[in-house]
């Protein structure tokens, strides 16, 4: 059986992890390779890299982050944060970095996914979808969330699975920060509309928000950041918990 | 030790050069036929479409090289799918290497197979000091049914080839570089070989 994933998320600002971790066997807690060198031994089973800079040096830091830890980490990893162009992927994928993720610039350019997944494949492309619920209707939101738009949550996941997305990763606004677990009504629409794996992500607080991810939210993965890079939540202790509620998990 | 990875444009090669690092080993790229036939041991990695990936293999005549290699030969992922008869993807005529037909997981199923999952049945040195039911990670929409080159099984909703072999020539549909220290531990038994 497919098991389903746990994925640590880290933010990334020229080259570093910012937003904070608290890890006392870290030497430097700002650098990612290590961090991600940890979380690979502790048994995640995929790592995501969001780069949240905007200099003009951007692309070149992160070509070379991506580099370094395809070095060191012998698990799969997806890189995001202003991917817009074939070129973008093209220069992260020739650095070791396994999937990309894509968000605002596929809302504004939808053909984007068409043309990443013919010249890539559909298995490196992660469609990442921001949402959250207005009056009653889950909309998308672009921007890391600031700038809301009328397009429809469900309608946008169809459309795009059918452009050649091969992953969606659906962060619940709503839900992110809040620590008191993940959207899994909508997780779980998703799921059963769509054809391709959902990752979960916003929410997180505790291990059990996790197990209801997959048996409520019927996700395929679930990621988050902070209750990880707290040590809030250990990898081990959660997939353990995972396991005795018959989750099929790696152990 | 030489060891060739064939490079033919076909994505993710670089994580296979850093996995051989990993275990003190230098992997060159080349799509050299002459490098290629001197090599001790070839990869031929695999990522992204069949049929393009068939074209560029015909385009520099690497297409009549691989099947006459003699040294230990492995193939990744789609390189593994163009070893076989034919591929679904693209309706696509393969390097006639192992004798199954690739095909299409069912619909009912959520496709890519993206993850890892479990490889059962293991035979071979490839899989020396591998458990039984050791995870893997997978990223494929196509597969290899069972057949009597089959290696490795791995269960999908269907159970399927993960690993084949015929002679020199070995194919894994899991990734090695990215299955952490058991994939690692199989890509060391190859070069053990």
């Amino acid at each position: 059986m497919l098991t389903k994933r746990i994925i640590p998320c880290l933010d990334i600002k020229d080259g570093r992890t910012v937003k904070g971790v608290n890890f006392v066997d870290l030497r430097d807690a700002g650098d990612p390779v290590e961090l991600a060198e940890i979380y690979s031994r502790s048994g995640a089973d995929e790592l995501v890299f969001l780069d949240i800079s905007a200099t003009e040096e951007k692309r070149k830091t992160l070509a070379e982050l991506v580099r370094k830890v395809a070095a060191k980490v012998n698990i799969p990893f997806t890189v995001g944060g202003g991917i817009s162009s074939v070129e973008d992927v093209d220069i992260l994928l020739q650095n070791g970095a396994d999937k990309v993720a894509i968000n605002s610039s596929a809302v504004k350019n939808p053909q984007l996914i068409n043309e990443l997944s013919a010249k890539f494949g559909r298995q490196c492309i992660v469609v990442a979808i921001d949402a959250k619920q207005v009056n009653g209707k889950w909309l998308v939101h672009l921007v890391g969330g600031k700038v809301p738009t009328e397009i429809d949550l469900f309608e946008w996941a169809k459309e795009v699975e059918e452009r050649g997305a091969g992953e969606i990763l659906f962060t619940s606004m709503d839900n992110d920060g809040t620590k008191a677990g993940f959207a899994n009504e909508a997780l779980q629409k998703l799921s059963n509309e769509l054809t391709i794996p959902i990752i979960a992500s916003g929410g997180a607080g505790n291990i059990q928000h996790f197990c209801d991810a997959f048996t409520k939210g019927k996700a395929d993965a679930a990621l988050a950041a902070s209750v990880f890079h707290f040590k809030e939540i250990e990898i081990k202790d959660l997939k353990e918990e995972m396991r005795k509620e018959r989750i099929e998990v790696r152990l | 030790m030489k060891i060739v990875i064939i490079d033919y444009g076909a994505g993710n090669i670089q994580s296979i050069k850093f996995a051989l690092e990993r275990l003190g080993y230098e992997g060159i790229l080349s799509s050299d036929a002459q490098e290629i036939k001197n090599a001790d041991k070839v990869i031929f990695p695999g990522v992204g479409e069949a049929s393009s990936a068939m074209r560029k293999l015909k385009s520099t005549g690497l297409d009549t090289l691989i099947p006459k290699l003699n040294q230990p030969v492995l193939g990744i992922c789609l390189g593994m799918q163009l070893m076989c008869n034919w591929t679904e993807e693209g309706d696509t005529t393969g390097l006639g290497i192992f004798d199954v037909d690739v095909v299409h997981f069912e619909k009912k199923l959520k496709v890519p197979h993206i993850g890892w999952n479990r490889i059962t049945d293991l035979k071979t040195p490839l899989f020396k000091d591998i458990q039984e039911n050791e995870y893997v990670y997978l990223v494929h929409s196509f597969y290899a049914p069972v057949c009597k080159e089959t290696i490795a099984k791995c269960d999908y909703g269907v159970e399927y080839s993960s690993a084949l072999k015929k002679d020199n020539f070995y194919g894994v549909q899991f990734h090695p570089e990215k299955s952490s220290d058991a994939g690692e531990r199989i890509l060391k038994n190859f070069l053990d070989l």
